[in-house]
């Protein structure tokens, strides 16, 4: 799960570039478009290359990933020239740059930074849709033999879950860069996962340490006058560290001493 | 020797499935009789998993058809439960014993509705008849294998189903719990539910099972367990494994099984 967030977020590179050179212009809705096809385009071949030429599901990420970047690279550096898109700009993002993309009306009244608007939709949308599937999600993750044979659709679960992931990972790419959206989609739930054994209490952990990674992260750089990205995706990293360690149920040092099943 | 009846409960009808077109079942033909615990057995690899689920339609079969009630599957899955092999799932994912019944309940209830009270009361019910009750807030990867597994049966009963497909429930479990999980079924049966289980069993198939079907990649039998548990319908399901073969020998012997006077 947490690869194929990684795969999207590098895939989506020709989807951003194609968008891009088609309408010469920075505007979010086509890149967004462009990347949420591509994103969508990555689901469906990761299962087409898994479940039709019964490669390996991790090789068939590898494999569709690398090459939809590699396309990427290649549209950028062929026309790197034309376009005012950068190699670093996609891959470690701006967030110090956020605040200057203004969303002025015709009228001129400033909504305040774009990117808050579009990721706040997003963030709007993607709570709905947990709480609207969160039975067949939590279901459909633990056990899909046992959700279909109850009939739920499978597939169609996995889709929109996919789906949901292409949007939040493409959504937040162009203000913080692929390894951001890669850190914060592996590295506060795996930490929530080492902290808490239940799954809404792991979603909301999550969530919390998100923002907590956000905020020292920007702290952090400010004082080390540094990437505001990279001491963001530093933190996660730390943050997973310490509950790898000090964890009180999972953790390598201070693990509670294991409940013995009782055999009844 | 297999054997039909009148108004099966299931009806498998010329069933082949194929991995990768390589077929892992052949032609199987079969009826089941209702309100009877039935045993699927067969060596390793026979297809036993794999018959179950294309059954459910969870696989899809190459050729042939299933009716459950005398209906395609899809008409009556709200009266079906199945309990997958319990090394199907991730055993350390982040849920409770609780949490993991209730989903027993997802079918019944439709999207956006929450489980109620009603439900709540159902999955603890399905608790307290595999004996634990004790356990619902525990979490799953706490668990012994024996308690993994009633865990599945609490969650399977919770739907309240009137037919249950149960992959290798006795596998791993102690005495005890399989000594409880048969009562559990036997009382199933009372109640008019029919039960088609895998087993790998010999020595307690006999005692079990009402009905049993052997199974290796084609349908070797399927009857009432005293005309096919016999030696020679082993033989044919197991091939020529010797050590088997003197076991299950060994045994009709011991236990004086009426099919061997039979032949
Ligand atoms: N997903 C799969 N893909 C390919 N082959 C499979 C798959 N599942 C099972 N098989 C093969 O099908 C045969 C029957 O498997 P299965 O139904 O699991 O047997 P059983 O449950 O009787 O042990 C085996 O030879 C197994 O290797
Ligand atoms: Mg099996």
């Amino acid at each position: 799960m947490a690869m194929v967030g990684d795969a999207i977020s590098h895939a989506v590179l020709p989807g951003i570039v194609i968008a891009f050179l088609v309408t010469g212009s920075r505007e979010s809705v086509p890149m967004l478009i462009g990347a949420g096809t591509l994103g969508l385009l990555t689901t469906f071949l990761i299962e087409f290359f898994h479940r039709y030429a019964r490669v390996q599901s991790d090789a068939a990420i590898g494999v569709t990933f690398t090459w939809l970047f590699a396309i990427g690279i290649i549209l950028l550096s062929v026309f790197a020239g034309q376009v005012d898109l950068d190699q670093d700009c996609v891959l470690y993002g701006e967030i110090a740059y956020v605040p200057l993309d203004i969303w002025l009306t015709d009228s001129g009244y400033n909504f305040g930074p774009r990117t808050i608007w579009t990721l706040s939709v997003v963030a709007l949308l993607i709570t709905a849709f947990i709480f609207v599937g969160y039975k067949e999600l939590f279901l459909t993750a633990f056990d899909p033999g046992y959700a279909a044979a109850i009939g739920l659709s499978t597939t169609a679960w996995y889709y929109a879950l996919m789906g949901a992931v292409s949007l939040t990972t493409v959504a937040s790419f162009e203000s913080v860069g692929a390894i951001l959206v890669v850190a914060f989609l592996v590295a506060p739930p795996a930490t929530a996962y080492l902290l808490t054994d239940d799954f809404r209490q792991m979603l909301l952990l999550s969530v919390g340490l998100g923002i907590l990674a956000s905020v020292a992260g920007y702290y952090l750089a400010v004082w080390l006058d540094g990437s505001i990205a990279g001491a963001i995706a530093t933190v996660t990293g730390l943050e997973f560290m310490l509950a790898l360690f000090f964890s009180p149920s999972r953790g390598l040092l201070l693990r509670r001493k294991q409940v013995q099943p009782v055999q009844l | 020797m297999i054997l039909h009846v009148e108004n099966p409960v299931v009806e498998v009808h010329d069933l082949t499935v194929s991995y990768d077109r390589k077929p892992v079942l052949w032609g199987v033909d079969l009826t089941l009789p209702a309100g009877s615990l039935v045993g699927v057995i067969g060596p390793n690899g026979a297809g036993k998993s794999t018959l179950i689920k294309a059954v459910m339609d969870l696989l899809s079969a190459g050729s042939g058809y299933v009716r459950i009630f005398g209906k395609p599957i899809e008409e009556v899955r709200n009266r079906i439960s199945y309990v997958p092999q319990r090394e199907s799932v991730d055993w350390d994912f982040p849920a409770s014993v609780f949490d993991v019944v209730l989903m027993g309940r997802y079918g019944k209830l439709g999207l956006f509705s929450r489980p109620r009270k009603a439900d709540k009361d159902a999955a603890m019910e399905a608790l307290e008849k595999v004996n634990m009750q004790a356990f619902a807030k525990r979490q799953i990867s706490q668990l012994s294998g024996g308690q993994q597994q009633r865990v599945f049966l609490a969650r399977a009963l919770a739907q309240n189903a009137d037919i249950y497909f149960m992959d290798e429930p006795f596998a791993g479990v102690d005495i005890a719990t399989e000594t409880a999980i048969i009562e559990l079924l036997r009382t199933m049966r009372e109640q008019g539910k029919t039960v088609v289980v895998v087993h790998h069993d010999l020595q307690s198939a006999a005692e079990y099972f009402d009905w049993v079907v052997l199974l290796n990649m084609r349908l070797v039998a399927s009857g009432p367990t005293e005309k096919v548990l016999t030696q020679e319908l082993l033989e044919h399901t197991y091939g020529g494994r010797l050590t088997v073969l003197t076991k299950v020998g060994d045994l009709l012997r011991k236990q004086q099984f009426p099919a061997r006077e039979k032949k």
